[in-house]
């Protein structure tokens, strides 16, 4: 029995979060001095920039200082992996809305001022806007990444059945609440203290470092918390920590830039958008027998992590099936848009949802429920397992996830109820989908599966804990603490959590990837299991019993019938000169991917899950609602059930947003046109489903050696609400009356209606609604 | 002479003081003047409810009236006469966190805790309305708050368990002190307020004939009306103007009164969508229910009717709606008041009929007859506060089944609100039938050449108007809605 973890333990900042006293970056009191930042955009797509004239802006009285890329003391490139990122743009703008000039001034409101009167003179050059175009002109980021098993060609053309398509997929704007914020201050002999909301502050600390020419050392980096992040934090805060840390170089004081919304939007990247092209070869049951698909995923201006996430969408094309002879290709498509990044899953959702569809489509040619099709290619447990990149998987448990699914959302007989009553009703029609989730965990860059943790003892039993993953907000610092807690028999009270900062432990990886809680956990268990080694030789005498048998419980240090508070033998140790600190350290065992053949094994082990997910669509205006989902979703033993079922729910609805109502849109110009709450639209309390039934998986430890075997849950379950999508898909087969369907994301009710409205006059049934 | 504002808060009169800018919003007076940083800014623009926070004023019974509202677009200039409720007041001095806050924290309805403060402050607003809780009324007062990470289904659970204790409070205990303390300070307040900073004025007259007397004196060109700012908040945090002098109508009683006689319901430009909520309800109920979903909760408690019309924005949601419900409107100025009907105002893209010294006063809604059936239909990428894509907005007038008279009235489809003249013509005298109605539906492309944006193309502008007004005969001619809204 666990005294702490695997208890629905609250969030360690839930009290402050109410009464308003948590402290996010831009609550923080203000150091003396401080000058507020402003950037100066391009307003051209792709354009060779012949002057900047700062001199309008830097004669407002109030303003500090006004800098370009020519004003950078060391080098200007911040790019993450592949060189070509600077900092403010260089010779020319790649993309409209990319930083141009900063401006410090005495306040926010002279800043932004100062902000628009710098004057840039500007050559077009002709600009790349849409992923067909790069597909076309071959203008890509990177090289493209291919698994290859079998002959798929041959496969789909022996095959009885055959389908190819295309689809689109939107991107997504991360929305966290807070936006990105930075606050610079110069130190003494030329140090840099950079407080930024990022899940980065190691890479955050070596970029600042690089702009000013510095080594890392002179620059400390601390993150508190985040208003939110889901990717959004984990290469792009840099821009903005560095352009402050810059700007407080300049000035010689502090200087904090804040990001007014509608340039956030602008100016950081997304979610990749991706066009997808497949064909596919099936038998009469909808086995899949060859899939070619190539994913081409729009990674804008510059690389950023777009090799990472479209290798990620290319994992993930499998989905969660078999497929004997398939050929995958990933795109990493270059235009003059705002360089997408990082979001929740990372491209696995983009990959997997494009299968799903092609899953959809198969079942609709043979008129079989999508169900039978998903069943009959699932991974096996012994056979019919192994991947297209050659990993076997040896954890599946989806085959149970199903048949416990099944029953408590009652599928079949609402899929006869639904039936039934779209038969019956013209105008209204209802959809039902079920789908499954199988989810890579480790980071698919091997050398980033490593992570750092400091322990602090004082002699008065009192515990702190640093460690290099931070906190936006998934309770990745709770969960921490309950395994220090748990490892050295304390209560929670006992333990303090402290700001992730780059002082304490250095050289961590983004806490990106689902990672968090796997990784540094384990190096914090790591830590924790060292001291409570040191206590217990230090216990052992006083209780008279070999240190191996001293027990670690309940705030208490005992064996042999006796016990001693954890405090006194804290303050025993001390006494005894035992040092009390603890780093640790953890490196995920037993991955690799070897990139040129396309093998290996990238992920330590899988996570999963299923959702059924109930929709009822309007025939006359393409509006739904979402009337029912039952989830179940597979955290391992979880470490926090409270927090992973926040994780599940929170993620399905991020994943239902994502390809519903979340529209991101473009003008010809390459202006985005949705930067704001106001145009861009996630999902509020009343588009989670009217009846929402979420299960964790019971019972089933994760079978790799995971802290306490739990499995990680922050990205697996957003792929969850891929059910939702094809309810929609289903709603419109049943009110076009036709099996040839097609619908893009995100399925706005304007996508639905002329889903709807396409497939009625493709199959010239009578259209009764259809307008000339 | 200058008349300094002043508002209550943790029981304390304060005086905001002449270096507060006549465009600073409450937002910016909590967080940079009185370094209260609990609420937050999301959006500067009053669409994710993080900035949240809840005005106590005295509703025209003499009782106190709680109501939540964006902080980002609200002048700290508007507070005058009123009580104002952060996150930080809510927990006693002990630290004994208030029964919202405390559900919050047993449901695990925060995460990033970003947004956790305007969420609290909605359900505190919702706690001071309500015995109990239902997800429908739960759902109608968090609709202007967005949550990025939990999914809401924790936040609504705890909107629930927040009334576990009972509907009482601190605070409703307290309600007598704050009551004659509003008191006292109303009665000081006969004088107009104007309060002046070195970037501009900022003016609160008490009567109309205040209002047409200092809006006559100002410079045109360079004043802005204020009735809630929902609108007009934006023009500061996003685009960074200032005019010389801001006039609110927020003070005048004349323009916040709501008048129902048999026929009719008269309604004051500064009376605000919640408190016109029900008047309008009793006359018509498809009206009301497009109301809910105009903007949220905390833009109905600060936005007004008549800010909607003044504005002339050709896809504010109200207009289309009165159109086709034979509104007149009343504009008045120092030579006195004169109307019209209201689809005449508009002129153009953001061009109306108003001249130099002229407000809009109110707008008269005519009671329709026995014959008369109505329905407004509002189109959205997402149900809840979002800008339509297409409003309809249908009244006929039935003999039978034949149509005697149609108004039909479209938002989204052209520059300005419009009827749509050709379908009205093409319905008048034929059945009211699916097949009867086909000429008006094919009419509507004559009427309206809709463009392609952000929020719809043209394609599916134009086929969802005509869908519309088939939907709308199915549902006269079967008695019955059709939707996919739980609640019908």
């Amino acid at each position: 029995m666990t005294s702490t973890v695997h208890k629905p333990v609250k969030h360690d900042s839930a009290p402050r979060h109410v009464a308003g006293t948590a402290r996010y970056i831009d609550d923080q009191p203000e150091p003396e001095g401080l000058l507020h930042a402003a950037l100066c955009l391009s307003d051209r797509a792709h354009a060779k920039i012949l002057s900047i004239d700062l001199s309008a802006a830097l004669a407002l009285p109030g303003v500090a200082a006004a800098i370009t890329v020519q004003d950078v003391l060391g080098d200007p490139d911040i790019a993450p992996v592949v060189p070509g990122e600077p900092v403010l743009a260089q010779g020319t703008v790649q993309f409209h809305g990319q930083p141009v000039a900063a401006i410090a001034a005495h306040d926010l409101a002279t800043a932004r001022r100062a902000a628009r009167l710098v004057r840039i003179a500007y050559e077009d050059l002709p600009a790349i806007l849409s992923i067909e175009e790069a597909v076309e002109k071959q203008s890509f980021l990177l090289p493209p990444l291919g698994l290859k098993r079998g002959n798929a060609a041959v496969a789909i053309a022996k095959a009885p059945h055959k389908l190819s398509g295309e689809l689109r997929l939107g991107g997504q704007d991360h929305f966290y609440l807070e936006g990105q914020v930075s606050i610079a201050e110069p130190r003494e002999d030329g140090d840099m203290m950079v407080r930024c909301s990022t899940q980065h502050p190691s890479e955050v600390q070596k970029l600042v470092g690089r702009v000013l020419g510095c080594p890392m050392h002179a620059v400390t980096v601390e993150c508190r918390r985040m208003g939110g992040g889901f990717g959004g934090k984990e290469t792009q805060a840099a821009q903005f920590a560095c352009i402050a840390a810059l700007l407080a170089a300049n000035c010689a004081r502090p200087v904090k830039l804040r990001l007014d919304r509608d340039e956030d939007m602008i100016i950081t990247g997304k979610r990749h958008d991706f066009l997808s092209r497949y064909h596919v070869g099936f038998d009469d049951e909808g086995r899949i027998l060859g899939y070619e698909v190539t994913l081409a995923g729009r990674g804008g201006w510059a690389a950023d992590l777009t090799g990472a996430i479209v290798d990620r969408a290319v994992f993930h094309a499998d989905s969660s099936y078999w497929i004997p002879d398939v050929s995958i290709t990933g795109l990493c498509c270059r235009t003059n848009t705002v360089s997408n990044t990082a979001f929740r899953g990372f491209g696995g959702p983009q990959g997997m949802a494009t299968t799903e569809y092609v899953i959809d489509e198969i079942a609709r040619h043979l008129g079989r429920d999508p169900l039978e099709v998903r069943l009959a290619n699932l991974y096996g447990k012994d056979e019919r397992n192994v991947t297209p990149y050659f990993q076997t998987i040896r954890d599946n448990i989806l085959p149970e996830l199903f048949d416990e699914l099944l029953v408590s959302s009652d599928y079949k007989k609402r899929r006869q109820e639904i039936d039934a009553f779209n038969a019956q009703s013209p105008h209204l029609k209802k959809g039902l989908a079920i789908t499954p989730v199988k989810f890579g965990i480790s980071f698919t860059t091997t050398f980033l599966n490593q992570a750092g943790a400091l322990v602090l003892i004082y002699e008065d039993g009192s515990v702190q804990l640093n460690h290099g993953g931070t906190e936006m907000g998934q309770g990745l610092y709770v969960k921490v603490a309950q395994v220090v807690a748990e490892t050295l028999g304390v209560s929670l009270d006992k333990i303090r959590i402290t700001a992730t900062r780059t002082d304490k432990v250095p050289n961590t990886s983004a806490t990106a990837a689902s990672s968090g809680a796997d990784m540094n956990g384990k190096a914090a268990e790591n830590a924790a299991l060292d001291l409570r080694g040191r206590l217990a030789q230090v216990a052992a005498p006083l209780l008279g019993v070999p240190a191996e048998q001293v027990i670690f419980k309940n705030d208490m240090v005992s064996g042999g019938g006796k016990a001693l508070p954890f405090a006194e033998v804290a303050h025993r140790a001390w006494l005894g000169r035992v040092s009390l600190a603890a780093s640790g350290f953890y490196a995920t065992p037993d991955i690799h991917f070897d990139r040129a053949s396309g093998r290996g094994n990238p992920f330590y082990y899988f996570a999963y899950g299923v959702a059924a997910t109930e929709t009822i669509v309007d025939c006359f205006t393409g509006e739904y609602r979402f009337t029912r989902a039952d989830l179940l979703h597979d955290c391992g033993n979880s470490l926090n059930p409270a927090i992973d079922l926040g994780q599940v729910e929170g993620g399905y609805l991020q994943g239902l947003g994502w390809l519903t109502m979340e529209e991101l849109w473009w003008d010809d110009r390459g202006r985005l046109r949705t930067h704001a709450p106001s145009t861009y639209k996630i999902p509020t309390a009343r588009d989670l489903p009217e009846d929402f039934r979420v299960q964790l998986v019971h019972g089933r430890a994760n079978p790799a050696h995971t802290v306490y075997r739990s499995k990680a849950v922050g990205e697996p379950p957003l792929m969850l609400g891929i059910s939702a999508w094809l309810a929609l898909k289903d709603a419109v087969t049943a009110a076009a009356g036709t099996n040839r369907v097609h619908l893009d994301a995100p399925a706005t009710p304007e996508r639905v209606l002329l889903a709807i409205q396409a497939a009625r006059q493709q199959a010239e049934a009578p259209v009764t609604m259809a307008a000339k | 002479m200058s008349e300094p504002t002043r508002f209550v808060s943790r029981g304390q009169v304060m005086v905001v003081g002449p270096d507060a800018p006549h465009t600073m919003t409450v937002l910016e007076y909590l967080r940079l003047r009185l370094r209260r940083t609990g609420s937050k800014e999301g959006c500067a623009e009053g669409d994710c409810g993080a900035c949240t926070v809840v005005i106590a004023e005295l509703g025209p019974d003499g009782g106190l009236r709680y109501r939540a509202v964006n902080a980002c677009i609200l002048f700290v200039h508007q507070l005058d006469g009123k009580a104002l409720f952060t996150v930080e007041d809510l927990a006693d001095g002990n630290g004994q966190l208030h029964p919202v806050q405390q559900a919050m924290v047993d449901a695990h309805a925060s995460q990033c805790g970003f947004c956790t403060p305007g969420f609290v402050m909605s359900l505190f607003a919702y706690f001071h309305g309500h015995e109990k809780a239902d997800d429908e009324s739960l759902k109608d007062a968090l609709a202007g708050n967005l949550c990025r990470c939990t999914g809401y289904r924790p936040i609504l659970e705890a909107g629930h368990r927040m009334f576990e204790g009972g509907s009482m409070d601190r605070f409703a205990a307290e309600e007598a002190a704050l009551t004659a303390q509003l008191k006292i300070l109303a009665d000081g307040r006969h004088r107009m307020l104007r309060h002046s900073t070195p970037g501009g004025d900022f003016i609160a007259p008490r009567s109309t004939a205040e209002l047409a007397e200092t809006l006559s004196a100002l410079p045109a060109g360079d004043v802005w009306l204020l009735a809630g700012g929902t609108d007009v908040g934006l023009w500061v945090t996003k685009q960074g103007r200032a005019p010389r002098s801001i006039i609110s109508l927020g003070g005048i009683p004349e323009l916040k009164r709501i008048d129902e006689r048999p026929d009719e319901t008269e309604i004051g430009a500064a009376v605000t969508y919640t408190d016109a909520f029900e008047a309008i309800a009793r006359l018509h109920p498809a009206f009301a229910r497009m109301l809910r979903r105009l903007g949220s909760t905390q833009i109905r408690n600060s936005g007004t009717l008549g800010g909607n019309i003044a504005n002339g924005s050709p896809i504010g949601d109200s207009m289309p709606a009165l159109i086709a419900l034979d509104t007149i409107l009343k504009l008045q100025g120092k030579a006195g008041t004169r109307t019209m009907p209201l689809e005449d105002f508009f002129l153009g893209y953001r061009k109306t009929a108003s001249k130099s010294g002229e407000f809009v006063a109110g707008v008269t809604v005519k009671k329709p007859g026995p014959q008369s059936h109505v329905g407004i239909y509002k189109l959205s990428k997402r149900f809840d506060q979002d800008i339509s894509a297409v409003l309809a907005a249908f009244h006929v007038v039935l003999e039978g089944d034949v149509v005697k008279q149609a108004r039909l009235a479209y938002g989204g489809m052209a520059g300005i609100p419009a009827r749509a003249k050709e379908a009205e013509a093409a319905l008048a005298g034929r059945p009211f039938t699916p097949d009867g109605i086909e000429p008006a539906v094919a009419a509507l492309a004559a009427d309206f050449s809709p463009m392609s944006d952000i929020r719809a193309s043209a394609e599916y502008r134009l086929l969802a108007a005509q869908n519309l007004l088939r939907k709308f005969c199915v549902e006269v001619s079967t008695g019955k809605p059709i939707g996919v809204e739980a609640a019908e």
